[in-house]
């Protein structure tokens, strides 16, 4: 029986590949939970890009500073060291390469690293990107995490993606329920797989072809 | 003696004409020019653009101000709000124009405008439906896309202390676009929360040098 992690469970298992000093941006939504999975005496700075730089941990209630909030609009904290500035910095931060990883949601993924991630065609809803194009094209490498496959189960990773693109071959790594994925000049590697799992029962779930890691391992997470 | 404290936010925006390129400050609800919008909207000027992130989130500011019927055009990176229906239902009608830019684009037509620069070239949204129609060019192997300044008739902000010279700080993450759309328009507008005498503020933390500045109205408690 093959267990699928939880969104808390792929925010646990990305947050563990977040190297000590990276400056890592995380997209609105689900992205916004890794903060809290960094192993603890490890020092990530995360970047807001409403102009903050070094978010702490969420403050106590009461605490909350109503003039201190993230791109998602929660309440936050600085650490020592934290900055703030303009949005011109903030993406002059990461439209110049300044920020190591960005963390993204996905609706799919191409083997070449296409991302779409904005906007469903057949949406009565006003398209609104703001800040993903930026973060797509200038991070130093893009992390996604998404649930491996569609609501109806189709799969989000793909030969080619359908959906208007966010940005072209951005995608470094993706993190899903199933499976740690990385991406090399050669296309897409399995690096981790759930435990029941085999590469022929992934692929099964998967659009675009993947080949397996020499020393791939079993994806777990606590349970959260 | 310079002085560019207004007495009421009525003057502060009387000479908003039909048509204005209006800039607004703010992310979200954080650090939005509410009551400037607030009191503009009833002298109900016609066919305004407005350059901002997002429209209004809490009814208020913009929201009033697109309710009164008087914005044509809406550019900005996220037309989402709890009650965005406004902003889809104007469009349907055909009576507001989006145009729909990414944040970071956006933050540096403006900040363009404001440095002299007529545009820019950028990686930022190649290969999307952002990207059609506009002039692309390779530099060194990568291709970028043109991207035109925004120049405002008036920039709308909100920061958190003033000086009469209109020197400004902010406070916590209340900045975001409000010291980026100070310099891209021909008159400043900024509602702050306190007035300090000239020579209060420290000049190595000044964030917005009066010189972006044109007005300054301090509201009310």
């Amino acid at each position: 029986m093959t267990e699928k992690l939880s969104r808390l469970q792929i925010a646990w298992r990305l947050a563990q590949d977040l190297e000590e000093g990276l400056v890592v941006n995380l997209g609105a939504g689900m992205p916004l939970t890794v903060s809290n999975y960094v192993p603890a005496g490890r020092e990530v700075i995360f970047h807001s890009e409403n102009g903050v730089l070094g978010i702490g941990p969420r403050p106590a209630a009461g605490r909350e500073n109503p003039q201190l909030r993230n791109a998602g609009n929660q309440p936050i904290t600085l650490l020592p060291g934290g900055s703030l500035f303009h949005h011109a910095d903030s993406f002059t931060m990461i439209r110049g390469g300044h920020i190591d990883v960005c963390v993204l949601g996905a609706y799919e993924v191409a083997e070449n690293g296409d991302l779409a991630n904005w906007i469903l065609p057949d949406s009565p809803r006003a398209p609104a990107v703001g800040g993903a194009m930026d973060l797509a094209t200038g991070a130093k490498r893009v992390f996604v995490m998404m649930e491996h496959c569609s609501k109806e189960g189709e799969p989000k990773i793909l030969k080619k993606c359908s959906l208007p693109l966010t940005g072209l071959a951005c995608v470094s790594s993706i993190y899903t329920d199933m499976a740690v994925i990385d991406r090399d000049p050669d296309g897409l590697v399995v690096r981790e797989m759930i435990a029941g799992m085999d590469l022929a029962g992934l692929q099964s779930v998967t659009g675009a072809s993947l080949r397996l890691a020499d020393h791939w391992r079993v994806l777990s997470a606590p349970l959260l | 003696m310079i002085n560019k404290i207004v007495s009421s936010l009525a003057e502060a925006v009387r000479d908003i004409g039909d048509g204005s390129v209006i800039l607004l400050g703010g992310f979200i609800d954080q650090g939005t020019p509410d009551r400037l919008l607030e009191v503009l909207a009833e002298r109900r000027p016609r066919d305004l653009v407005i350059a901002t992130n997002n429209p209004s989130v809490n009814g208020r500011g913009l929201a009033v101000l697109m309710q009164a019927g008087c914005v044509r055009k809406l550019i900005c990176s996220f037309p989402r709000a709890p009650n965005s229906d406004l902003i889809e239902d104007r469009m349907r009608a055909g009576e507001l124009e989006l145009e729909v830019v990414p944040q970071g684009t956006l933050a540096e037509r403006v900040r363009s405008a404001g440095a002299g620069i007529p545009g820019f070239y950028t990686r930022t949204s190649v290969g999307t439906p952002l990207a059609e129609g506009k002039e692309h060019r390779d530099f060194e192997g990568e291709t970028y896309v043109f991207e035109a300044a925004i120049k405002g008739d008036f920039a709308l902000i909100n920061a958190h202390q003033a000086d009469r010279w209109g020197n400004l700080v902010y406070s916590g993450s209340w900045r975001n676009f409000n010291p980026v759309m100070a310099m891209g328009a021909r008159i400043t507008i900024a509602q702050v929360r306190e007035i300090v005498p000239a020579g209060e503020l420290d000049p190595e933390t000044i964030v917005t040098p009066g010189i972006f500045v044109n007005r300054v109205v301090r509201l009310e408690d």
